[in-house]
């Protein structure tokens, strides 16, 4: 991703005149994504491309190196039985996959929606000229700042049917006639989750919004008000549009990371199946299930699932990642 | 004072003189509830007193879902900071590769355990790990409320309910409105495994997978035993017992809001502590039977060993280390500091033990006839079973379909797993 962020901009700026300055900063511009090519190649290239070599073995965690090649058996397999019925087997028939996939979805798209909303509104608010906005700007992104593994935690127990102070509250102010367990029922789960997701991660939102609101320009508004144009239309007509392509940027971010959730399930409802996601499923089979080759199936097709929906995304949304209009 | 540290340290230094150790840093990982980590500590400065050797502990999470995964993948790696690892009964077949046989090293002392542990932790001829502890569970009741309301020790999991839900209604009429009739393990985790299988075992419904490899699973009586348990949630039991492991449990418990849990041994000690509000009001009994054919009263086999990593840079002191926390010693300051089952027989006749937990004596037996989860009949695929026997159980527990519908599914799943042999 960062990657295309350079290489779009350099060309935009060496397109007009290819003079001997420009070409030197084009090469210069090279040998500095030198070092960060090298370590993404490593880090992120390597990892990746033992992920998709092991979906092809049947390889064991107690036995990593003595895999051997069973081609696509760990994504699809069938058998024709003697009756003729053809049983088919792997993880592209296997319900529980599809199930995750659905969970993940599902979270994806509720959180993303939801924390957009959330976070134009404060984004929104936070540009308004009032005292106190430093304060306001800083402590609005504490949750973002403190460690998921610890705000799910700290969440299991607000949320707790018991000890928990939600309940507390709840039961207090009369909004709740009994004690609900959130994390425990498979009905509330995905609820609980997405709470807690949309709590940390709407000052991020928040964060990218404003900063393209910052790069409106104030005279727009002045000739609106001057004409006479109504606040809500105001903001349609203008801040939407001239904010969109932040908004954009910032959808995108958070849909990725979205669709890879980890920590918070693992924390906060480690085994339902109601919110078991993708990730959830893929290490279970990797580390639990003793499935390594199987579980390295599931985490390639995680990453073709992320990989498409992000061209999609950036395709049909004409997604721009140099700040510029479309 | 000074004369004693003055011994001390003439004896360690003649211990290292007379060449019997050289010091090494170990570092053992423990996941353990309550005060375990406090206890294991204080047992370990013992061992480093003794021995001159230094070792830390990594501390991990409770649950023994979460630490597998966890020591199965640096085990894989062939991770050599962890030297010794405390290990779960049920995890012994799947990690034997990975432990040194401490087969010749612990042969003057495996002799004074019980042969059935000792077994449980064998794998192909090979001793995979040491017993430090075992567990079979309790039926913890409230003895103020039962004398309160004039009710016997329940002896039927029906008797049970019964009584759980009229001392429940009688206090939550008086103004108890915290209280519950019964708390168990109901989160989706190995817990729920080890509770499920109690339920399903006393109605005479098998053991999910039978020694030989059968799965048996899907009867009638098994579907009988769920759907009693599922009965629970929600009247005797708080909707969030089905996110319940053994500490919020006792969390539940230790305030008083519970006339009944199952839980381990370690949770009468912690029970009877300062700031417990049951401190003196609760005994332990064994877990109520079911009723039909075949029926009694079932405990499933807990407990946990100590294995050395066949990675560990020091083996001699990390086996060393082994047969300290498996000593008779430290198993006598367990049961009684930590309530928990010795696996040393000696050991449930000792005034000491006894005086410390009265329950022990009974529990010689309970023990001995303890269910073992089908970690040997399923081998590598244990984990991959119990997962689908939990989540058929939580399934049911939560009002996803009936016991007899999900266990039908459970069956063919565990078909599937199978194939043509485990």
């Amino acid at each position: 991703m960062v990657t295309d962020v350079l290489t779009a901009s350099v060309p935009a700026a060496g397109r007009k005149t290819r003079s001997e300055l420009s070409q030197q900063r084009l090469r210069a511009a090279r040998w500095f994504l030198v070092p960060m090519l090298v370590a993404l190649s490593v880090v992120a290239g390597w990892p990746l491309a033992r992920s998709i070599y092991f979906s092809f073995t049947d390889a064991s965690l107690n036995d990593l190196y003595g895999a051997e090649f069973i081609g696509f058996g760990n994504y699809l397999r069938w058998t024709v039985l003697d009756s003729g019925v053809v049983r088919y087997r792997g993880t592209l028939a296997d319900p529980a996959w599809w199930n995750a996939v659905w969970n993940t979805m599902r979270f994806a798209v509720l959180s993303v929606s939801i924390e957009a909303v959330l976070g134009m509104l404060v984004a929104l608010v936070l540009n308004a000229e009032f005292r106190g906005r430093g304060i306001v700007r800083a402590a609005i992104l504490i949750p973002w700042a403190i460690p998921t593994i610890v705000s799910a935690k700290m969440w299991a127990w607000m949320l707790n049917d018991q000890f928990g102070i939600l309940n507390d509250l709840g039961m207090r102010l009369g909004l709740l006639s009994q004690k609900v367990a959130w994390t425990a029922s498979a009905d509330t789960a995905m609820t609980a989750v997405l709470i807690v997701d949309i709590w940390k991660t709407t000052p991020f939102m928040a964060l990218l919004i404003l900063a393209g609101l910052q790069m409106i320009p104030k005279d727009i508004y002045e000739a609106a008000d001057i004409d006479g144009v109504h606040p809500v239309k105001q903001f349609f007509k203008i801040t939407l549009p001239l904010v969109r392509p932040a908004l954009m940027v910032a959808i995108i971010f958070r849909i990725l990371d979205a669709l890879r959730i980890f920590d918070l399930i693992y924390v906060l409802t480690p085994n339902s199946a109601a919110t078991k996601t993708m990730s959830v499923i893929s290490r279970e089979n990797l580390f639990d299930f003793d499935n390594f080759a199987y579980g390295s199936a599931q985490s390639t097709l995680l990453f073709l699932i992320i990989a498409i929906l992000t061209i999609l995304y950036i395709w049909l949304g004409k997604v721009r990642f140099d700040g510029g209009d479309r | 004072m000074k004369i004693n540290k003055l011994l001390v340290g003439l004896l360690t230094s003649v211990t290292l003189v007379g060449g019997a150790a050289q010091a090494a840093e170990l570092s053992m990982v423990s996941g353990d509830t309550g005060t375990g980590l406090a206890f294991l500590q204080s047992q370990l400065d013992r061992f480093e007193e003794q021995t001159g050797h230094t070792v830390t502990i990594v501390p991990m999470p409770s649950s023994t879902s979460d630490q597998f995964g966890q020591y199965r993948l640096w085990l894989a790696a062939g991770n050599q900071d962890i030297d010794v690892y405390q290990t779960d009964v049920i995890w012994a077949p799947q990690l034997a590769d990975q432990f040194l046989d401490l087969t010749e090293a612990a042969a003057d002392v495996v002799g004074a355990h019980f042969p059935s542990i000792i077994e449980s932790q064998t794998v192909d001829g090979k001793l995979v790990a040491l017993p430090a502890f075992t567990d079979a569970p309790a039926l913890f009741y409230r003895t103020d409320l039962l004398e309160k309301h004039g009710k016997q020790v329940p002896t039927t999991w029906e008797e049970m309910t019964a009584t759980a839900q009229e001392i429940m209604d009688a206090e939550r009429a008086e103004g108890n409105a915290e209280m519950y009739g019964f708390v168990f393990q109901g989160n989706a985790y190995e817990g729920l495994t080890c509770n499920a299988l109690e339920w399903v075992k006393s109605y005479g419904g098998g053991q999910v997978v039978e020694a030989d490899g059968t799965i048996s699973i899907n009867n009638p009586q098994a579907a009988a035993a769920i759907d009693m348990a599922a009965s629970w949630i929600g009247t005797i039991s708080p909707e969030g017992n089905l996110a319940y492991q053994e500490e919020e449990a006792r969390g539940v418990w230790q305030l008083g809001n519970a006339v009944f849990m199952r839980n381990w041994p370690y949770a009468y000690a912690l029970s009877n502590s300062d700031d417990s509000a049951v401190k003196g009001k609760y005994d332990v009994a064994p877990l109520p039977a079911g009723t039909g054919e075949g029926a009694g009263s079932a405990a499933t086999l807990g407990g946990w060993n100590v294995a050395v990593s066949k990675y560990s840079p020091d083996p001699e002191a990390a086996i060393e280390l082994a047969l300290f926390l498996a000593s008779p010693e430290v198993q006598k300051e367990r049961a009684i500091e930590q309530s928990n089952l010795p696996t040393i027989e000696a050991l449930y006749s000792d005034a000491d033990v006894l005086a410390a937990s009265p329950f022990m004596a009974d529990w010689l037996e309970i023990f001995q006839n303890a269910v073992p989860r089908p970690s040997a009949p399923t081998k590598a695929n244990y984990n991959e079973v119990s997962s689908l026997f939990w989540s058929a159980v939580h399934n049911t527990l939560s009002g996803n379909g009936t016991a007899a519908e999900n266990l039908e599914l459970l069956e063919a799943d565990l078909t599937d797993l199978k194939g043509d042999a485990w």
